[in-house]
């Protein structure tokens, strides 16, 4: 007859492997928050925090997050799949966000959509195999004076032209490059 | 009177500024740069940077380099103001490193004027520059009209345009001041002063004696500073600025958003001052109720009515939001009130907070606007520093505190129930109202949301009166709405109008009219939830309840402008497929029928479309409206229902002549050569990615209709036009 005893309260260790999953950092953000009376409150918060440093949410970091804030594991996935903005894929290298916002779509946008999926070889949602771009739509930046505009990582160009989208990727392609030489 | 209150208010003012004066000594030259998200998309930062290069290298101590939020003039940003004191205030357009280096040098440095490059270039430099309000309630007192008396009189004094500009303005805002009756507001530039004129005498004696001999008539100036003394100063000489009312913008593109001290300058907090001071919250309440000042995120529900309701279910707790979740896309005048002068939206928010009852307050931002929520966490702070927020404000026994939420891309949670659950930390979905959020919401107790917009009218509301407030809107509705214009527009930016006034005053006064020469086809209003106004009902006065009356509504103040070259079926699928793709999913009309929308829409804008389509969709669109859970659903068929109902034609070209009379819908058109023009260069051939174009060298050339996709690349390259798109 075997003697091994059940640990029953293993509690100490998953939150030492949630801690784990996180940075420092993140794990004193989250520490703070619960000193709010309405701890789950401030899970959006969170998923903010994590994505900001991982650029993306991982299923370990969702788990670690939902350990650490004591809501289950489904609430927080039932956020940050509601949320536009949280992403559960790696992101590439240079984001590129293209405004579909209506200022934008009358002056031409669809058409310098078209030509980046084209180009780049990938759709809204999708990265590119060297991981180098993640392309996505957006509503609205708020540029409308631009219009159309094309965002990459937070720095936006305006007054788009088709023709213009093989040089602006060629671009960022080169300075990923050159960055990899030095 | 809280005489604490009073004091305290009155130190801060007098150590704002102490701090002023001694920061800009008079003489002062000041180099004024914007910087908003938009601003410096446009490249602000290298021309600050380059600012700040050229005054370290000259060694002058007496210039300033001085930030501001945008003015929302946004297609000529980055925009550069040089004020030399005596000097008229000059702004560049389009400004960028090389031509910050010019200005510097050129100007600032050798005092000449860059005449190009000044904002919308105007013909002449005059000396004096005579503002004359022309509003209805102003502008008519001396001999039917001031502006032709001043007109008649600079003739008479031998002043033409080179030396004196006379410009008629929208109102300068000092119809509520107390003065006497019968007079108008006239600005001179660039000396600051204004005069209250009432006869042709007057007008007579401020030609010889200011704009002749150069003094200041005295006992004709204006004690009082109007609202919109400081903007007309800088910008009256603009008229994209000088046909507006800015209640909300007051202190856009004038004041540095991260600056306390220059915010109170402007009379910022006295409100507040004036609301602690009195310490009757119902008086609050009533002074909004008063001003006729309806909800500007969109509803239009009357906000002194919301705070009553609010104040009258607080038990213990009880919570104020600011809805900053600013998603109807081609809407950005939020954005731009949080980034260029977040302390009035801060003290808005206190007075309601007050007047309510909260006890504690809080920020929705998108977090798609890293510089607003960086300015709103910087105006916090600085509030609390200053004992503006946290504990007994002000010194009186009102406590209040601000956090920031942030929202993730989720246009539902513009909604106030979906708002509140997403503050919560929920999946952002409405709920079923009643109860409504002043009787039970965030955490069950009573909370009161209000939109960016609202909070910023209301220091104004006070400082000036809930008389003057009311009287500047329409009859119904107080204020002034701010909208964004963009689009097939000149002038693309932030426009702030009296309630009541037309889209033509709009688009063609103030927005310079339609791009390119283009004719006006409509005006799409209220964003995704809006309809589209068709050019022949431009000249209605627009509020609450004119818009719903053509099938849209007032939204947040998007305004979009549409040419000819849009098509009103795609304009519609458009905007149905941005709703069917934000909707939360909670209830069946929403989810479902904005897809089967899209779908029939999809199949009309494919050349697929049926008869009997366009009523399919109408008895849709009434489903969806009538019976969706919230606005998000019972808004989504307005695109739909206007575009129907005023371009009904179009809608039947493509489905029974499946035609595009806006030459938009790639299906429904195609391109020929036409052989007359054709001569033969081979460029289109060259240009085509699927090989559809034959024909040899100067000979006409032929498209292949079969492979033709239709992308247009021969119509766009070819020089002799003679590729036709039918």
């Amino acid at each position: 007859m075997s003697t091994t005893t059940t640990k029953i309260d293993n509690r100490a260790e998953v939150l030492d492997a949630a801690r784990a999953a996180l940075t420092p950092e993140i794990v004193a953000f989250i520490e703070e928050c619960t000193a709010d009376e309405h701890v789950h409150s401030h899970l959006i918060r969170v998923l903010h925090k994590v994505q900001g440093h991982y650029g993306y949410l991982s299923a370990e970091q969702m788990d670690a997050v939902a350990q650490l804030l004591q809501v289950p594991t489904s609430r927080v996935t039932g956020v940050a799949t509601f949320y536009h903005f949280f992403r559960l894929e790696p992101r590439g290298k240079y984001m590129l966000s293209v405004c579909l916002g209506t200022a934008c779509y009358v002056k031409g946008a669809e058409r310098i959509a078209d030509k980046l999926q084209e180009e780049l070889g990938i759709h809204f949602g999708e990265t590119t195999k060297d991981k180098l771009f993640s392309l996505e739509a957006t509503r609205c930046l708020g540029t409308c004076g631009l219009a159309p505009v094309v965002m990459i990582e937070d720095k936006v160009y305006g007054g788009m032209e088709p023709d213009q989208v093989p040089a602006l990727i060629g671009k960022y392609a080169k300075m990923a490059q050159e960055e990899k030489k030095a | 009177m809280n005489t604490t209150v009073l004091n305290t208010y009155q130190e801060l003012v007098n150590a704002a500024k102490a701090r002023l004066a001694e920061a800009c000594p008079e003489n002062t030259i000041r180099i004024q740069v914007g910087s908003a998200t938009c601003e410096n998309a446009a490249g602000a930062l290298e021309v600050w940077q380059e600012f700040e290069k050229s005054i370290r290298t000259s060694g002058r101590k007496d210039i300033l380099l001085h930030r501001t939020g945008c003015t929302g003039r946004c297609s000529r940003e980055p925009i550069v103001g040089i004020f030399v004191p005596g000097k008229m205030p000059v702004k560049y357009q389009q400004v960028d490193r090389d031509m910050a280096h010019q200005i510097f040098m050129h100007h600032v440095l050798g005092g000449e004027l860059m005449g190009e490059q000044v904002l919308d270039r105007p013909d002449t430099a005059p000396d004096y520059q005579v503002l004359v309000c022309d509003a209805q309630h102003c502008g008519c007192c001396i001999n039917g009209s001031a502006v032709e008396t001043f007109r008649q009189q600079l003739a008479a004094a031998e002043l033409d345009a080179k030396k004196v500009q006379l410009i008629p303005t929208g109102c300068l805002g000092f119809c509520s001041m107390p003065r006497a009756e019968h007079t108008t507001s006239v600005h001179i530039r660039p000396d600051n002063i204004v005069y209250n004129v009432k006869s042709v005498e007057d007008v007579a004696r401020i030609v010889k004696e200011h704009l002749v001999e150069g003094r200041v008539v005295e006992s004709l100036v204006s004690n009082e500073t109007s609202i919109n003394q400081g903007f007309f100063n800088l910008y009256g000489d603009v008229v994209f600025f000088n046909r507006q009312k800015r209640i909300a913008l007051r202190n856009a593109g004038v004041i540095n958003p991260e600056s306390l001290d220059e915010y109170i300058q402007y009379s910022g907090f006295k409100a507040l001052n004036d609301v602690l001071g009195k310490g009757d919250p119902d008086w609050v309440v009533d002074q909004v109720t008063l001003s006729q000042l309806r909800g500007r995120g969109g509803g239009g529900f009357p906000t002194g009515l919301k705070w009553k309701l609010t104040r009258q279910n607080v038990k213990d707790e009880c919570y104020i939001i600011c809805n900053a979740d600013e998603g109807d896309p081609g809407a950005f005048m939020d954005r731009s009130m949080l980034e260029s002068d977040p302390f009035s939206v801060i003290e808005g928010m206190i007075i309601a907070g007050y007047a309510v009852g909260a006890t504690r307050g809080f920020f929705y931002v998108r977090a798609e606007y890293p510089l607003a929520i960086k300015r709103i966490e910087h105006a916090i702070g600085v509030c609390r520093k200053n004992g503006l927020l946290g504990k007994n404000i002000l010194g009186s026994d009102y406590s209040l505190d601000l956090e920031i939420r942030l929202g993730a891309g989720a246009f539902v949670c513009g909604e106030e129930t979906a708002l509140i659950h997403s503050i919560e930390g929920e999946r952002g979905q409405p709920r079923i109202r009643p109860p409504f959020p002043a009787q039970s919401g965030l955490w069950g107790k009573p909370t009161c949301i209000n939109n960016v917009e609202t909070f910023a009218n209301i220091p104004a509301l006070f400082v000036f009166g809930a008389d003057w407030f009311r009287k500047v809107g329409t009859e119904k509705s107080g204020g002034t709405k701010v909208f964004a214009l963009a689009g097939k527009i000149n002038h693309t930016g932030l426009v702030e109008v009296p309630m009541g006034a037309t889209i033509r005053e709009v688009v063609y006064n103030i927005g310079g009219g339609v791009a390119k020469g283009k004719s006006l086809k409509g005006v799409q209003t209220g964003g995704p939830a809006g309809g589209i106004i068709p050019v022949s009902l431009i000249d209605t006065p627009i509020d609450y309840d004119t818009l719903g009356k053509m099938g849209s509504i007032m939204g947040s103040g998007g305004m979009i402008v549409l040419d000819e070259d849009d098509c009103m079926v795609d304009v519609a699928k458009f905007f149905i497929t941005f709703c069917q793709d934000e909707s939360c999913g909670k209830c069946t009309p929403c989810r479902e029928g904005t897809k089967r929308m899209l779908e029939i829409l999809e199949r009309i804008t494919a050349g697929k479309g049926e008869a009997g389509d366009i009523e399919k969709l109408e008895r849709l669109a009434m489903l969806v409206k009538n019976s969706s859970l919230c606005g998000l659903g019972k808004a989504a068929p307005n695109p739909v229902l206007s575009t129907i109902k005023h371009f009904r034609a179009e809608y039947e070209a493509h489905i029974h002549d499946k035609r595009c009379v806006s030459r938009k819908c790639k299906a429904l058109i195609k391109y020929e050569v036409d052989a007359d023009k054709c001569v033969g260069c081979t460029m289109c051939a060259r240009n085509c990615p699927v090989d559809c174009i034959s024909g040899t060298r100067k000979e006409p050339h032929l498209i292949d209709q079969g492979k033709c996709i239709k992308c247009g690349r021969c119509f766009e390259v070819c020089r002799f036009d003679a590729v036709n798109r039918l």
